[in-house]
């Protein structure tokens, strides 16, 4: 074994280790000191990261084995990491953006108190420690354990200021969704053991692939694992029909919007499904349906997004609208693009959301882009990295999200030709809110009170360093993956990711290439011309038909508490008006009721009288050869 | 019949009714003679039953030494006078008839037992002599021959200890 | 003697020793019952031990002192039972003096 893979277990412990000492300190600590402790630790499970990375480049994979989780009669699930090229990016990712948000959190944070500074400290390393044990587990039960991790400290965070009612109800939502998911995560890891006899990563992909198709492992089989694995996915990744949970998360403080809600946990599902690629290589209807169900969410999202006014809010349903590509990639069998994508989308939702951040410190807690404007001269670094963000989630070369994006239009070309036009309207979508909300919060004239425009001021440094980082990682991430029509010995990711991931050997001519490209360069900047046109002066107008639709998120959330909520709700009044104290209680009560009459009855034959007993003893006596006697007739 | 039969019969008869006198007695001094009489009947049957050790061992230690010290309580609390209070009816009524339903029900279980055909040798045979009887007990039942000796010291401290006054 | 006989004498003095004991109130009455009870125990096993004694001489085999088990354990009961009084009777002098009375009515104390 290499030895920097010894230290593997340094990645997740580190966190826990913050976690540990910001929770259980959170009254001593100062908040410098918590604040050191929990962007160190960070600082340091990045750097075994990086090691490990480079090892992983070199060739080197391995499954570091621990200890045994659970052992039983057939079954063994050991506590193992599995190092190789898709968990060491996706190390990188969390932890080198981790450290960012960490940073820009503790001057992000400074107003709070410094016993709930630690809290959210701690809160945040825990976050991390699960996300880094649900990439690095070798089975499916450890990477279950930290995707709840990930819900329980997502349901933490986002009720972070959990005085404000609205934000725990949407800590509940967020949690609740979730569960809907986990569910179906956990029936498909059971299937698995059942059907498999293990949860390992590599025993199961062996099993299946060896087994595919006979009896020990049917068609059948295949297609509901995948799709009950995709269910799981669609929960923590904020697809239809569980997305809602994501934009009501944007109650928590906004650098947790940007780890977990951008960055880090909604992407768990994509990595659960990249990793399980070998399963649905097998299914083809689960794929179609991911492509399908993919592209279905970001164009809904993406539609939503227009006419949204919380600066966050259009962040989140952008959000989920780019989960939603990278399914529709993932769909199409294009993992690589995927995780691709799932990099760029890091770097520039992570900066996009710092930078709502920003403007939100900056405008003193306002959310309400009606209320912004013209912030681009006293907020220089701030629109400056914003723009780059905008300018990166819409795909112009040579910014990272046009290469990610591109990769995952071209494999929906090569897949289903009427995907990939819909995906394509969605991309020229993308473009025309994201400008929307640039013009908006930054041209034009400031539309908030004086009070606020006095306030105005650029952040400290240690907001804007990590703002000037992702920017530039925006500019460069998509660099690694360059597609071969453009540069010689290119889509190095895509080689390095070969191992772990099948790609598509779909083979489509330069020209085509160079055409789609063009496309949607061209469509996009069209796109931003026209957002320039309608918003570079913002006057508020009543929205009507369809976007007045759109402006209420489809009434989904209406539709769900119609059809889901409500008739819960119904059926608990039920319960408890009618079925608890007419036939629990009743039982229960009955019970007890009827033990004590029975030994209020009975405590007369304790009389203490040794006649008495002696009595019962010969009476026992008779009985007992009375019963024997008639017993042996 | 044969003589033991007659013997057998008049010692069964006297076993009974002097048996019956006990419980019913309501003197406890005519009770207690009433018992050494049933244990003299008992003994008749150990010698019918060519048991003679045992009658013997009966007559000296049950009639002689139990009942003696029986009497001597007694006495020594002047129990000698129907002092007892009867019981209550219902109670009386209930002993009796549970009793006798233990007799009904052992009656019958014991009615039809492959063992009704066999015959108890009388007058005859040398196991309940004292010779045959010690050279056993002193050999193979030495052990818990000896460990009779504890207990009865034990029951010697116990009634020693518990009738001591304070 | 056929067996049967001995066998229902023994239950039917047994039985009688129930009666007393339930019937009767005087501890002193319900001891000497239990010492029936002994009693019609001691003669039934006595009874068998010659019932065997009878069944080994007829067999083939002669084994050594046939029936002699019985008459031993009549002892032992025996040996027994003169502790058991000895100590029960100690426990009626002490009750005497305690509640001047050997009535086991007043003997409820177990229900406390």
């Amino acid at each position: 074994m290499q030895s920097s893979f010894q230290l593997a277990f340094l990645i997740p412990l580190l966190p826990l280790i913050g976690f540990l000492i910001n929770g259980l300190g959170r009254n001593q600590l100062s908040k410098q000191w918590s604040g050191l402790i929990g962007a160190g630790t960070i600082m340091g499970s990045f750097l075994v990261s990086l090691f490990i990375f480079q090892s992983v480049e070199s060739g080197n994979t391995a499954v570091v084995s621990y200890f045994d989780f659970i052992r039983i009669e057939g079954l063994r699930i050991p506590f193992a990491f599995q190092i190789d090229a898709l968990s060491s990016l996706f190390l990188l990712i969390i932890t080198g953006i981790g450290f960012l948000i960490h940073v820009y959190s503790i001057s992000y944070m400074h107003e709070e108190s410094s016993s709930s500074f630690a809290r959210y400290f701690s809160y945040l390393n825990l976050f991390v420690f699960s996300m880094l044990l649900l990439v690095l587990g070798s089975n499916y039960v450890v990477l279950f354990i930290g995707w709840e991790g990930v819900g329980l400290c997502s349901y933490l965070l986002i009720g972070f200021w959990f005085k404000n009612q609205v934000y725990t109800k949407a800590a509940n939502k967020a949690f609740i969704m979730n569960r809907i998911g986990d569910l179906a995560f956990l029936l498909a890891i059971f299937w698995l053991i059942i059907k498999t006899g293990s949860a390992s990563f590599q025993e199961v992909f062996e099993f299946v692939q060896g087994n595919q198709g006979t009896s020990k492992f049917t068609a059948t089989d295949i297609t509901v694992v995948s799709l009950l694995l995709f269910i799981g996915a669609t929960g923590k990744s904020a697809q239809l029909p569980l997305y809602t949970w994501l934009p009501d998360a944007m109650a928590g403080p906004t650098p947790v919007s940007a780890l977990i809600h951008a960055a880090t946990m909604v992407t768990a599902g994509i990595y659960m499904i990249a990793r399980s690629n070998i399963i649905y290589s097998l299914a083809p209807f689960t794929l179609t349906l991911i492509s399908w169900v993919g592209l279905a969410t970001a164009l809904l999202a993406a539609t939503i997004a227009l006419r949204q006014y919380d600066i966050k809010k259009v962040l989140a349903y952008s959000t989920v609208s780019q989960l939603g590509f990278m399914f529709l990639a993932l769909g199409s069998g294009a993992y690589v693009a995927a995780v691709f994508h799932v990099l760029t989308h890091a770097f520039f939702k992570a900066l996009l959301f710092l930078g709502s951040g920003s403007v939100i410190h900056a405008m003193g807690g306002e959310q309400d882009i009606r209320k912004m404007g013209g912030l681009s001269g006293k907020l220089k670094i701030t629109y400056v990295t914003f723009l780059i963000g905008c300018l990166a989630i819409a795909g112009l070369p040579p910014l990272s999200g046009f290469f990610s994006k591109d990769a995952i239009l071209l494999s929906a070309f090569l897949h289903q030709p009427l995907q990939y036009g819909i995906a394509l309207f969605t991309a020229f979508l993308t473009a025309f809110y994201m400008f929307r909300l640039l013009f908006l919060t930054f041209h034009g004239s400031f539309r908030g009170t004086a009070e606020q425009q006095a306030h105005l001021h650029e952040s400290p440094a240690l907001m804007t360093i990590p703002l000037i980082v992702l920017a530039l990682l925006s500019v460069v991430g998509g660099w690694i993956g360059i597609p071969a029509v453009l540069m010689h010995e290119a889509d190095w990711l895509g080689s390095f990711l070969a191992p772990v991931l099948s790609s598509s050997t779909h083979e489509v001519s330069h020209a085509t290439e160079w055409m789609l490209m063009s496309l949607s360069v061209v469509g996009v900047l069209l796109t931003i011309g026209f957002a320039w046109f309608l918003f570079r002066n913002y006057r508020e107008r009543e929205s009507k038909g369809l976007l007045r639709f759109f402006e209420h998120k489809w009434y989904v959330d209406e539709l769900y508490d119609r059809l889901i909520v409500k008739p819960i709700f119904y059926l608990g009044r039920l319960l408890k008006e009618w079925v608890e104290p007419r036939f629990i209680d009743a039982l229960v009560n009955g019970v007890g009721k009827t033990v004590q009459l029975a030994g209020r009855q009975i405590r007369f034959l304790q009389s203490g009288q040794i006649g008495s007993y002696v009595l019962l003893m010969v009476l026992a006596m008779v009985t007992v050869l009375l019963v024997q006697f008639f017993i042996r007739k | 019949m044969s003589i033991s039969a007659i013997l057998f019969w008049v010692l069964s008869v006297a076993a009974l009714f002097s048996a019956l006198m006990v419980v019913t007695s309501r003197n406890p001094i005519h009770s207690v003679i009433w018992l050494i009489v049933t244990f003299f009947a008992i003994s008749g049957h150990y010698i019918l039953l060519n048991a003679q050790f045992l009658a013997v061992v009966n007559i000296i230690v049950y009639a002689g030494a139990i009942m003696v010290l029986f009497l001597f309580v007694i006495m020594l609390m002047n129990l000698n006078k129907e002092s007892e209070p009867a019981r209550h009816r219902w109670l009386q009524l209930a002993g009796g008839v549970s009793g006798g339903a233990l007799l009904l029900v052992l009656v019958a279980a014991l009615k039809d037992t492959e063992l009704k055909s066999q015959q108890s040798l009388m007058l005859e045979g040398n196991t309940g002599l004292i010779k045959t009887l010690g050279q056993e007990l002193f050999s193979n039942y030495v052990i818990p021959f000896e460990l009779s000796s504890i207990l009865f010291l034990s029951a010697m401290v116990g009634a020693v200890l518990i009738g001591k006054k304070d | 003697m056929p067996i049967n006989y001995y066998l229902f004498l023994a239950i039917a003095l047994f039985s009688i020793g129930v009666v007393g004991v339930l019937t009767r109130r005087n501890a002193i009455i319900i001891f000497m019952c239990i010492e029936l009870m002994l009693n019609a125990v001691n003669l039934l096993l006595v009874a068998f031990s010659k019932m065997h004694y009878k069944q080994a001489a007829a067999a083939a085999i002669p084994i050594a002192n046939p029936g002699i088990d019985g008459q031993l354990f009549v002892f032992f009961i025996m040996v027994v039972a003169a502790a058991e009084v000895s100590v029960g009777l100690a426990i009626i002098v002490m009750l005497y003096r305690n509640i001047h009375s050997v009535d086991i009515n007043f003997l409820n104390r177990l229900k406390h």
